[in-house]
């Protein structure tokens, strides 16, 4: 944490009124992150018709509401108050189970984000500033658990469309496990090739080793310090960022990617027989997860909560404003490609994944191991990647193992 | 905390474990056995084994459960009675395989009674981290290396011959 970042920035008491508030934040971050997911679906859904009108070149939503704002809650009350109905042959207890199991692990996959970093101020020591990152669960593997959770995110889609007992919504649903498995690798990959680079699994190191110089030279003018230059979309040399951006799609279902609901072939795929709540119960999973993934990219390859220029006007700000606006960039994004880019074919959608990004996923990743042992071999002292060490008294993960330490120095062990 | 954790988990797996084989749907067979798998997972979470409880959820339900739902749709297995096990001396077997379990469990915890773990809470915690096993995996002084190696070599030959054999077959 260099002295600027700190200058401008709240610092809160260490304990306010005898209570630890860093040992609160997992539980204000519980709420927060749920919360702010289930409150801006409707203004997603909403960016996303408005955004698609202008690039279709029409009016979209302008009836309810000041330029159409109400227009999702109005669809969504509509939603609520619709009757429920049952097909007669489908097998209840998965049908209403299958909606929850959608969405669930696209709000869980939220816990671990690095959403900011909150500065304290130590109690016995005033002028001993810390941060603790402001995520539910700071943990050591929180890649493997975003991983696992958008793994376990294929099972909403597939008993739904199994338990509706109709043709379509079963194609919709095996379409998407072997869409859903294919796309996964190429993902793993992708962030391997960073993992590589940061040598860590938790994103907050991840963040923090994005926050020194363009590729560890230490000459240049100290504005790139944790620029937009650093950040591990160039770290990585460009490639793992487009092959994780087109799997990220790939992995929620949507357009170009959407076959497991593609309304020309299937009715509507896997949600065909879903009514009412819960077919809306699919849409919020659907946008859920899309803001995981598109968080997991901001924190990954686009810096997290680092401002994109070291300039005190942009320290100022503070981090929980750049990441979610780098998560809307990646929202904006996926509205742009679904205005652009017709359907995919099922059997080039598995030759993309399959015989394209896997390949290219794995190059990259022998490239840019092979680049950080060279490295870390012509100059063992430079660490370009190392996490500072962590004294925040959180939960479930204060490692003694030292992260980071350097390759060599591991195999010397 | 982590004791009454471990009985509602330990109530959870085993009861889905039983119903994976006493469901008559495959569907729902395979459901139970991702819930027993998920189980699985918390318990290596308490017992500190981060990365192997990870690995659990990414592996195991992720991905081999889905395969096996996929195979499960496409065979679509609708007939449940076919489901039913036919043959008389089935159960016989089964009681009498269980109590064979059950009393190699009890006898060789007399007999020969396992050391106690050294493992304590302060050290699980450094064990179990992605960190740990990975040093303990790729180190040049401790022997799990080669055994590692081996194993994903043979994993490779396992998916390039599913691969070809799948490929005569459309030839």
């Amino acid at each position: 944490m260099h002295a600027t970042h700190t200058l401008f920035r709240v610092v809160f008491p260490e304990h306010l009124a005898g209570i630890s508030l860093p040992a609160l934040l997992p539980y204000i971050a519980i709420a927060a992150i749920i919360g702010f997911i289930l409150g801006i679906v409707p203004g997603l859904i909403w960016i996303e018709r408005v955004v698609i009108a202008l690039m279709q070149d029409r009016s979209g939503p302008n009836r309810v509401g000041p330029r159409g704002l109400l227009q999702t809650m109005a669809d969504g009350l509509k939603l609520f108050f619709k009757e429920d109905i049952r097909p007669r042959s489908v097998d209840v207890r998965i049908y209403y189970l299958a909606p929850v199991i959608a969405m669930i692990p696209a709000l869980a996959g939220g816990a671990v984000l690095p959403v900011t970093d909150v500065l304290f101020r130590r109690t016995a020591a005033p002028h001993d500033l810390y941060t603790v990152p402001f995520t539910v669960g700071n943990v050591n593997i929180g890649l493997l658990y975003i991983l696992a959770m958008s793994s376990l995110q294929v099972y909403g889609v597939v008993l739904a469309g199994w338990s509706s007992n109709n043709k379509y919504s079963l194609l919709g649903g095996l379409r998407a496990s072997a869409q859903l498995i294919s796309y996964e690798l190429a993902m793993g990959l992708s962030l391997l090739c960073v993992v590589v680079l940061a040598g860590s699994l938790k994103l907050d190191d991840i963040v923090r080793a994005q926050s020194g110089m363009p590729f560890g030279i230490e000459s240049l003018p100290t504005v790139l310090k944790g620029s937009i230059f650093s950040w591990y979309w160039l770290g990585s040399l460009g490639v793992p960022v487009v092959l994780y951006t087109i799997a990220m799609i790939a992995e929620t279902n949507r357009a170009p990617f959407d076959l497991p609901e593609a309304e020309s072939e299937l009715v509507a795929g896997f949600h065909t027989e879903y009514t009412s709540m819960k077919f809306a119960m699919f849409f919020m999973g659907e946008y859920a997860s899309m803001l995981t993934v598109c968080g997991l990219n901001a924190a990954m390859f686009w810096g997290g909560s680092l401002p994109p220029f070291n300039i005190p006007i942009l320290n100022t700000i503070p981090g929980f404003v750049w990441f979610l606006g780098k998560i809307m960039m990646g929202i904006f994004f996926y509205v742009w490609l679904r205005a652009t880019l017709p359907r995919l074919r099922y059997d080039s959608l598995m030759n993309l994944g399959w015989k394209r990004l896997l390949p290219i996923g794995l190059i990259w990743l022998f490239l840019l191991a092979g680049l950080s042992l060279v490295r870390e071999t012509v100059e063992p002292d430079a660490q370009p990647s190392t996490p500072i060490a962590r004294t925040a008294p959180m939960s479930l993960n204060a490692a003694p193992v030292p992260v980071g330490a350097p390759l060599a120095d591991r195999l010397n062990r | 905390m982590s004791l009454p954790f471990f009985w509602v988990l330990a109530l959870i797996a085993v009861g889905a474990s039983i119903m994976v084989v006493a469901s008559q749907n495959p569907v729902r067979s395979a459901l139970y056995l991702v819930t027993s798998f998920l189980c699985v997972a918390a318990f290596y979470i308490t017992l500190s084994a981060q990365f192997i409880a990870a690995v659990q959820v990414i592996v195991y339900a992720g991905a081999i459960m889905v395969l096996f739902l996929f195979v499960i749709m496409l065979l679509n297995l609708s007939a449940p009675q076919a489901l039913r096990e036919t043959g008389r001396l089935h159960p016989i077997a089964t009681i009498g395989l269980a109590v064979v379990f059950i009393s190699t469990l009890v006898f060789s915890q007399s007999l020969a009674p396992l050391s106690r773990s050294l493992t304590t809470s302060a050290t699980a915690e450094s064990l179990g981290t992605v960190e740990a096993v990975g040093l303990t995996l790729f180190s040049s002084k401790l022997p799990w290396l080669f055994p590692f190696e081996i194993t994903s070599i043979l994993l490779l030959v396992a998916v390039i011959g599913a691969i070809i054999m799948a490929k005569r077959r459309v030839d």
